[in-house]
């Protein structure tokens, strides 16, 4: 998300080039106090000695790490196995993130394309239409999307008045409602950029395709889907990160039941479990997964421009 | 701009400044949700013109890792449960209570004026008391419910529809008393035996939740609920068809107690507030809107009569014993800790 | 674009899927809406029209806390977001009207940190440091956060519109000897004035949705609205907390709104 507006600087200009650190200053400082410094604080946390119930001690130790990666059995003397419980939980994040976006893709993307694909004065409105949702709180959200899906809940409701279903349909406390509330939480990050994409797309290649006798659905996945690929994939990376961080959804929706790496972090500082250093460490490991994939995403991106000419 | 981040600072200022002023008649709760009534509050603010600030917690260990994490210091009292009352201790969270500080302390039953958890009532006043075993709604399955089977090995009808307490301290104990061995075991069998039964139970829970686990019974999100008694007479008197439940082979029993906080910034409001609960009036209306029991003498004539012939307040002849929650050592916390994980995983 | 394309341009199903993506994104907030009118306490019964839960959040037993929790809120995302776009603005000058230079590239990381680190990571390590360097949480610890995350939310609209300005209004006023200052204050800024609103606006609502770093650093008894809607919406859902929702819906349209049509009122064409 960040590298295109970096790379887009069209109007660079040096008029303010001798204030510029006195321009810039407030913003390092802050950001290097406020977010930089902390982050660095939570790495050397990670490396400290868990106190019991909840703090640390100054002493180096790799115990955080080494839970998360080994399994050494119920009291801590078994011979190291590989820990799969915590890799679980990640993987059920990055599985659950990864259904919500695929979820968001296939709803999002004919949705970008419509809107792309309207007038030049009505598009502005269906932007708008799309994005008021987003800026509802997110915890309002989801705890409506809660309240339409629970068992005696609206949806269930109105889909036994009409006769579709006899009994309600169980869908809060399961998978599915933490991807839906997923969904539903980060859709507009996949609708934009896909429709800015194909915005900027040039339809005389689709016209090209369809004079040379392609179907109009060829057109779409040789021609157009090519082109607008950047656009899809910053959707993807804009979904998919958030909902693996996520908190609100699992808690609210999934009935706490089954730990996503949010709730896996929460539980620690927040919850019974209380181990600092290894709640800094879940989070390390998240970070450094996000920041591998904004950086696969950057270069990809970069290769798209290059690409694009 | 400028004008922007003046009149910015000056409402800083502004804040900073009524934040000060008013910390002379402040009070800051660390209470349990949904437990004392609000006019009680409003009650203790009439009478004594200190403001009353709360925040609300879910279960004892929640309380516990946010005043370690930062809020002690900030808060006066806290209301923890019987056990955890002994960690505060022990981590050095509570200051003590001078001898002749608090001039209700006759008031206090003399039952509880000398518990295992605080000798002497060193720091703490009782609340309220009562038990924690589960209701289960009378729609969805009409056979016995007297048996920890109903949350660990439940018959087909109940099964995926149970919501358990978010506590590890309540789960861990009523699965102790289900397999019938001691708390806190230190024999590695037990323990072994107690992760593979509480994973095999897992499966078919519906969720983990402390703060709805009245709603989740009243809106028949949940047929079977681990549950205060106080909680599940509520949730009958909301029109859930539930019965609590007093399983053969034990219940947990409990008291929570009003906690003097190390380093209480205003340590005297909450030595006044203390003091305030100790008169029989008042912590009645905590029992008439929480339903549990006060730890007070002469409150017989504040207590709502009603209360006394609840089926939640009264065990019957076969119910097993009400037993208090155990504190772990630091070895078997470990492993209570790596079986809570297994079982949220 | 001529009306043959269109043909090519239209898929058949992705006007129903449109329409489809519209009703799951405002079903649940219409939902809410209505039944913050319903005069029943039950959630799923209909007792016809009320305004009962907005008088109940006003004057009901937990409107003390939610008139306390909207002051913090309001006052944490005024403070926040005026100081946030204070510095984006500044930054984006520096960056934009600042020529190559070095740290170009690391300074947009650093300016775009909040972004790219997923929240309960930044609520851990915010956590962790205002705990280790013995910071006592309050009010204050919840500014300071916020203030540190709106920034990229302010600076992204506010640089995305000065890459829009050509420098020829500004290199004018040097060129007739107004001062860098002169230039920047009485040429820059009111030509910035859409961004700068729309960034404010955006840090203004991002810092009073807040839910998941606030939780995390708000010391004992400060609640801000999410954190107290949190608190209540935890033990159920209660019709008053609908009317909340309603009410925080309707400034977050209001607010959308108006930066939507302050951004759209071009003033440098």
């Amino acid at each position: 998300m960040a590298a295109g507006a970096a790379s887009g600087g069209s109007a660079t200009t040096d008029t303010y080039k001798e204030a510029r650190t006195w321009l810039l200053l407030p913003a390092w400082v802050t950001l290097t106090i406020l977010v930089l410094a902390p982050v660095i604080m939570m790495l050397i946390y990670s490396f400290l000695t868990k106190e019991f119930r909840g703090g640390v001690i100054w002493e180096f130790s790799l115990a955080a790490y080494d839970q998360f990666f080994f399994d050494r059995g119920l009291f801590g003397d078994d011979p190291p196995k590989i820990e799969w419980t915590y890799i679980t939980i990640f993987w059920r994040s990055i599985w659950q993130a990864g259904a919500a976006t695929l979820l968001s893709l296939l709803i999002g993307f004919p949705t970008a394309y419509f809107i792309a694909t309207r007038s030049e004065n009505m598009r502005p409105i269906w932007v708008f239409l799309i994005t008021i949702p987003y800026w509802v709180n997110l915890l309002i959200r989801t705890v409506s999307m809660k309240f339409l899906l629970r068992d005696q809940g609206p949806l269930n409701d109105f889909l036994m008045s009409i006769g579709l279903i006899d009994s309600p349909l169980h869908i809060v406390n399961t998978n599915f409602a933490v991807q839906l509330g997923l969904f539903y939480s980060y859709l507009p990050f996949m609708v934009l950029p896909i429709y800015a994409a194909v915005e900027r797309y040039n339809f005389a290649l689709s016209e090209a395709a369809a004079d040379l006798y392609a179907s109009k659905w060829t057109t779409l996945r040789r021609v157009l889907l090519p082109a607008v690929k950047p656009g899809v994939f910053a959707g993807c990376i804009l979904v998919f990160v958030p909902s693996m961080g996520s908190f609100l959804a699992p808690d609210l929706l999934g009935g706490a039941k089954n730990f996503m790496i949010g709730s896996l972090i929460e539980e620690q500082f927040k919850g019974n479990a209380g181990n600092w250093p290894f709640g800094a460490a879940a989070s390390m490991i998240l970070l450094t997964m996000v920041l591998i994939i904004l950086m696969f995403s950057a270069r990809q991106q970069a290769k798209a421009d290059k690409a694009g000419g | 701009m400028k004008h922007l981040m003046k009149s910015g600072v000056a409402a800083l200022a502004l804040t900073v400044g009524a934040n000060a002023a008013a910390a002379e008649g402040e009070l800051v709760i660390y209470h349990w949700f949904e437990y004392i009534p609000q006019e009680l509050l409003e009650k203790f603010t009439e009478e004594t013109g200190i403001n009353v600030t709360m925040d609300t917690y879910d279960s004892n260990e929640a309380m516990l890792a946010s005043l370690k994490a930062g809020g002690i210091g900030t808060y006066d009292v806290s209301v923890p449960g019987d056990y955890m009352v002994a960690i505060m201790a022990e981590e050095g969270m509570l200051d003590s209570i001078a001898d002749g500080e608090l001039k209700n302390k006759g008031n206090i039953a003399p039952e509880w004026a000398d518990p295992n958890f605080d000798p002497g009532r060193q720091s703490s006043i009782p609340y309220q008391w009562g038990s924690t075993s589960f209701a289960v709604s009378r729609d969805a399955y009409d056979g016995d419910i007297q048996t920890t089977d109903i949350l660990f090995n439940p018959p087909a009808e109940l099964q995926g529809r149970i919501n358990m307490l978010d506590s590890q301290g309540e789960v861990m104990a009523m699965a102790s008393l289900h397999m019938g061995i001691p708390q806190c075991s230190t024999d590695r069998e037990q323990l072994k035996a107690l992760n593979a039964m509480l994973q095999e139970a897992k499966q078919h829970w519906a969720s983990f939740n402390s703060d709805t686990a009245k709603e989740v019974l009243v809106s028949g999100d949940a047929a079977v609920g681990q549950i205060y008694d106080g909680f599940a007479a509520k949730a009958r008197e909301e029109g859930a068809n539930v019965e609590y439940a007093y399983p053969t082979q034990g219940y947990i029993a409990w008291m929570d107690n009003v906690v003097l906080l190390k380093d209480a910034p205003n340590r005297e409001n909450a030595l006044i507030f203390m003091d305030f609960l100790l008169e029989p009036e008042n912590i009645a209306a905590v029992t008439n809107f929480a339903q549990y029991n006060a730890g007070v003498t002469g409150t017989e004539s504040f207590v709502d009569p009603e209360l006394a012939t609840q089926p939640e307040k009264n065990p019957h002849a076969d119910a097993g014993p009400g037993v208090f929650i155990e504190v772990c050592s630091e070895e078997v916390q470990a492993v209570y800790d790596q079986i809570w994980t297994n079982l949220k995983k | 674009m001529a009306s043959k394309q269109f043909n090519i341009k239209s898929y058949t199903g992705f006007k129903a899927i449109t329409l489809l993506c519209l009703v799951v994104l405002y079903a649940p907030l219409v939902v809410v809406t209505i039944y913050s009118f319903n005069a029943s306490q039950s959630l799923t019964n209909w007792e016809g029209v009320s305004l009962r839960w907005y008088a109940d959040v006003f004057t009901g037993p937990e409107s003390g806390k939610f008139k306390t929790a909207a002051k913090n809120s309001f006052f944490i995302a005024i403070v926040a977001a005026t100081v946030a776009t204070t510095i984006a603005t500044l930054a984006a000058t520096g960056m934009v009207r600042g020529g190559r230079f070095r740290f170009r590239t690391v300074s947009f990381g650093l300016i775009s940190l909040p972004l790219m680190v997923p929240e309960i990571v930044l609520a851990v390590a915010t956590l962790i440091f205002f705990n280790s360097i013995g910071f006592e949480r309050g009010l204050l610890t919840i500014l300071l956060a916020h203030i540190a995350f709106c920034i990229p939310f302010a600076y992204l609209p506010i640089s995305a519109r000065m890459q829009g300005i050509e420098d020829s209004y500004e290199q004018a006023a040097l060129d007739l000897y107004a001062t860098k200052r002169q230039a920047f204050t009485k040429i820059l800024l009111p030509l910035m004035m859409p961004g700068i609103i729309s960034g404010f606006l955006l840090a203004f609502i991002v810092s009073l949705d807040d839910f998941i770093i606030t939780n995390f650093v708000k010391g004992a008894g400060v609640e801000t609205l999410p954190t107290a809607i949190f608190g209540s919406v935890k033990q159920g859902i209660k019709p008053n907390i609908m009317a909340i929702s309603t009410m925080l819906l309707s400034v977050s349209i209001v607010m959308v709104t108006i930066s939507y049509f302050v951004s759209k009122s071009d003033n440098t064409k």
